[in-house]
């Protein structure tokens, strides 16, 4: 008889260590869930997780993937870390892209250094918006936050149809539900001369860095993670739970509005209706893998990266659908949950369990 | 307005009701257990995809439901596994398992896309059931009319049978039910198997009654509104008739409006309507239980450890 015991204190070297299992075991079952579904295994493994990392050719790519889901992931866990479940991040997202699209749109024809900040800025405010109404229903009068937030996701993606295909409309587009596409001026420069990485890959690291600091050595973060273990604790100490739901949700929103106009500004430069990527979804994924950490968020966006990229390439080599890379991700998360019992339990062999359980 | 388009109307509402308030009522019986499955979306689409892909290899729709039941139980019990016996955060398995869903779902649907089936079709005869008035009671299939009475027949279970006690008590006291010698985790494992059946068969309700066909998140949030109407029906099953015929009805004004080419309001708005009256109405009830503490069952989403 397999038994658990719980631990005093969780394990850190578990912790940090379940991740890498977590994956081990998704490679695993995703090598015989792809068998059994009449695709080559260990091809579709091999290209998913491990092709994007021995071509160079596709580092480039990783890094502008793995940009959005920093942005998005690092809110995400400052918000999870205080039991603030804004799981709409793909609307806030999606709302950053059309504030940002909306200053471009208004800064036609003009030129001039401030036109990106201001875009940028702009989609930052669309998001923090959008999260601002689930923080204000549930701080108001105790709605879920989860399911508005999720509501509003779908409301945001008929809000992109209508825009581009209503009056945002390119007047030059062949009548195609687009924008125009933004000039220079509205358009993140590269960072490395002829390479696709533009400037949302270093602004996201450092985003994630400062965020690192805020949680660990400031008062907000400690606010923020107290409110999330020990409610009460929280409140004897004078931190407000709403100010935090508050602060939570706002960060969050205004960092996935924040990549949403990056990534508008950037890889797309332009409004289109293929804009929602999922990053909003991945990106929750990418939270609990990085241990609701900033810093290790980005190891954990770097890693979704990889099979985001991947499962394009699997699409071409294996035949594999672009549905793959979602189920293997989801797998991922499944696994890691899973293996965090080991972090907070000890397994035991045999043994007498309610003697304990009741001394 | 002629009696022809009433007619038609209430029964695209109770018709459009059918697969939310069969899903709902497995999440009622969740969520009265202490447990929060967020996964209901994905549970319905691997229904969904199950239901066709079993209905289109051997043609039969009763098969089709079974299957869609099966992977419903059988995505449920990843769930169960991991918060209940492993006592993973709900919050966040049930994310997953949505995520999950919807790519599974898309993955094994994928031979299916552009293929049709017969669908389910009414319950009574044609007499009855094709008659132009008295369609408006008789002329639907089964699961509408088994929808209803399975509301019934839940409420009757939680407020009346031993059972329906013994897993009420588990929802609002796991520790004391636990000292009574109840076995807590299989109580709730069991509350999660039949969400997942009633979340399968819904699923399949879309692939095989109102669209008898397979496309990718057919489902379309609907499980999302699944969840959100068990909180507005203050975890009542009666409420949630109530609830799912409110629904139906902003899904029906939605399809009229957009049959009758209004020109006022762009399709786009109109398509928002369901997920922007969840909002209003998740808000309404609500403000309305401000104050008091709400009608939540006192464990849910709370993990049980016996030590």
């Amino acid at each position: 008889m397999l038994r658990l015991e719980p631990r005093r204190e969780p394990s850190a070297v578990m912790r940090a260590l379940s991740p890498a299992l977590a994956v081990l075991l998704t490679l695993i079952a995703g090598f015989i869930a792809f068998t059994l579904m009449g695709y080559n295994g260990a091809l579709a493994i091999e290209q998913i997780a491990l092709a994007p990392l021995l071509d160079p050719v596709r580092w480039p790519d990783l890094l502008i993937k793995a940009a959005p889901l920093i942005l998005i992931a690092t809110g995400l866990s400052i918000g999870f870390r205080a039991n603030v479940w804004n799981i709409g991040a793909e609307g806030q997202y999606i709302l950053g892209a059309i504030f940002a699209t909306g200053a471009a749109l208004a800064t036609w024809e003009m030129s001039g250094r401030w036109i990106l900040p201001l875009m940028l800025v702009a989609g930052a405010a669309g998001g923090a918006a959008w999260a601002a109404i689930p923080a204000f229903l549930r701080v108001r009068w105790k709605v879920s936050e989860i399911l508005v937030s999720l509501m509003l996701t779908y409301v945001s993606i008929q809000l992109l149809y209508y825009l581009v295909r209503g009056p945002w409309k390119d007047p030059q587009g062949f009548n195609f539900p687009q924008t125009r596409m933004f000039s220079d001026s509205q358009t993140l420069p590269a960072i490395i001369e002829g390479s696709l990485v533009h400037l949302g890959v270093p602004i996201a690291i450092a985003v994630a860095i400062i965020a690192w600091i805020l949680m660990s050595r400031s008062l907000f973060g400690y606010s923020v993670r107290l409110v999330g273990m020990a409610p009460q604790a929280a409140r004897h100490a004078g931190f407000s739970e709403n100010r935090t739901i508050w602060a939570t949700l706002l960060i969050s929103g205004a960092l996935a509005g924040f990549a949403g106009a990056l990534e508008a500004a950037g890889p797309f430069g332009q409004l289109v209706p293929q804009f929602p990527a999922n990053y909003g979804f991945t990106a929750i994924i990418v939270a609990f893998l990085g241990r609701l950490d900033p810093l290790g968020v980005i190891a954990g966006a770097l890693l979704l990266a990889v099979t985001y990229v991947g499962g394009e390439l699997a699409q071409t080599s294996a035949g594999l659908p672009q549905a793959a890379a979602g189920v293997f991700q989801a797998m991922l998360l499944f696994f890691l949950l899973a293996v965090d019992v080991l972090a907070r339990y000890r397994i035991r062999v045999g043994g007498p369990a309610h003697a304990r359980a009741g001394a | 307005m002629s009696t022809t388009i009433v007619i038609s109307i209430i029964m695209t509402i109770l018709i459009a009701a059918t697969p939310i308030l069969l899903a709902s009522l497995g999440e009622l019986v969740v969520e009265k257990s202490g447990v929060l499955n967020l996964g209901v979306e994905g549970m319905m689409l691997c229904g969904a995809v199950c239901g066709f892909g079993a209905t289109v290899a051997t043609g039969s729709l009763l098969a089709g439901f079974l299957a869609a039941m099966a992977a419903g139980v059988a995505t449920a019990m990843i769930f169960a596994f991991l918060t209940l016996t492993l006592s993973a955060n709900q919050v966040a398995t049930g994310l997953a398992l949505t995520i999950f869903g919807v790519g599974v779902s898309s993955l094994i649907g994928k031979p299916f896309v552009g293929r049709t089936v017969g669908r389910l079709e009414p319950l009574l005869p044609a007499a009855l059931s094709d008659h132009p008035v008295l369609r408006v009671v008789f002329g639907y299939d089964i699961l509408v009319y088994g929808a209803i009475a399975l509301t019934a027949a839940t409420a009757w279970f939680l407020t009346s049978t031993r059972p329906g006690l013994i897993l009420r008590a588990v929802g609002e006291s796991d520790s004391s039910a636990h000292a009574i010698g109840y076995p807590v985790i299989a109580i709730r494992a069991a509350a999660v198997a039949f969400g997942g059946a009633m979340a399968g068969l819904a699923g399949a309700y879309f692939s095989l009654a109102l669209t008898p066909m397979w496309a990718d998140r057919l489902t379309a949030g609907r499980g999302w509104i699944a969840l959100a109407l068990v909180v507005f029906a203050s975890w009542k099953p009666g409420r949630l008739l109530l609830g799912a015929w409110l629904f139906g009805a902003v899904a029906t004004f939605e399809l009229q409006a957009k049959a009758m080419g209004a020109t006022w309001l762009a399709p786009e708005f109109l398509a928002m309507l369901p997920y922007l009256a969840t909002v209003v109405v998740l808000t309404l009830i609500s403000m309305r239980r401000a104050g008091a503490e709400g009608s939540a069952p006192a464990c849910l989403g709370k993990p049980f450890a016996t030590a």
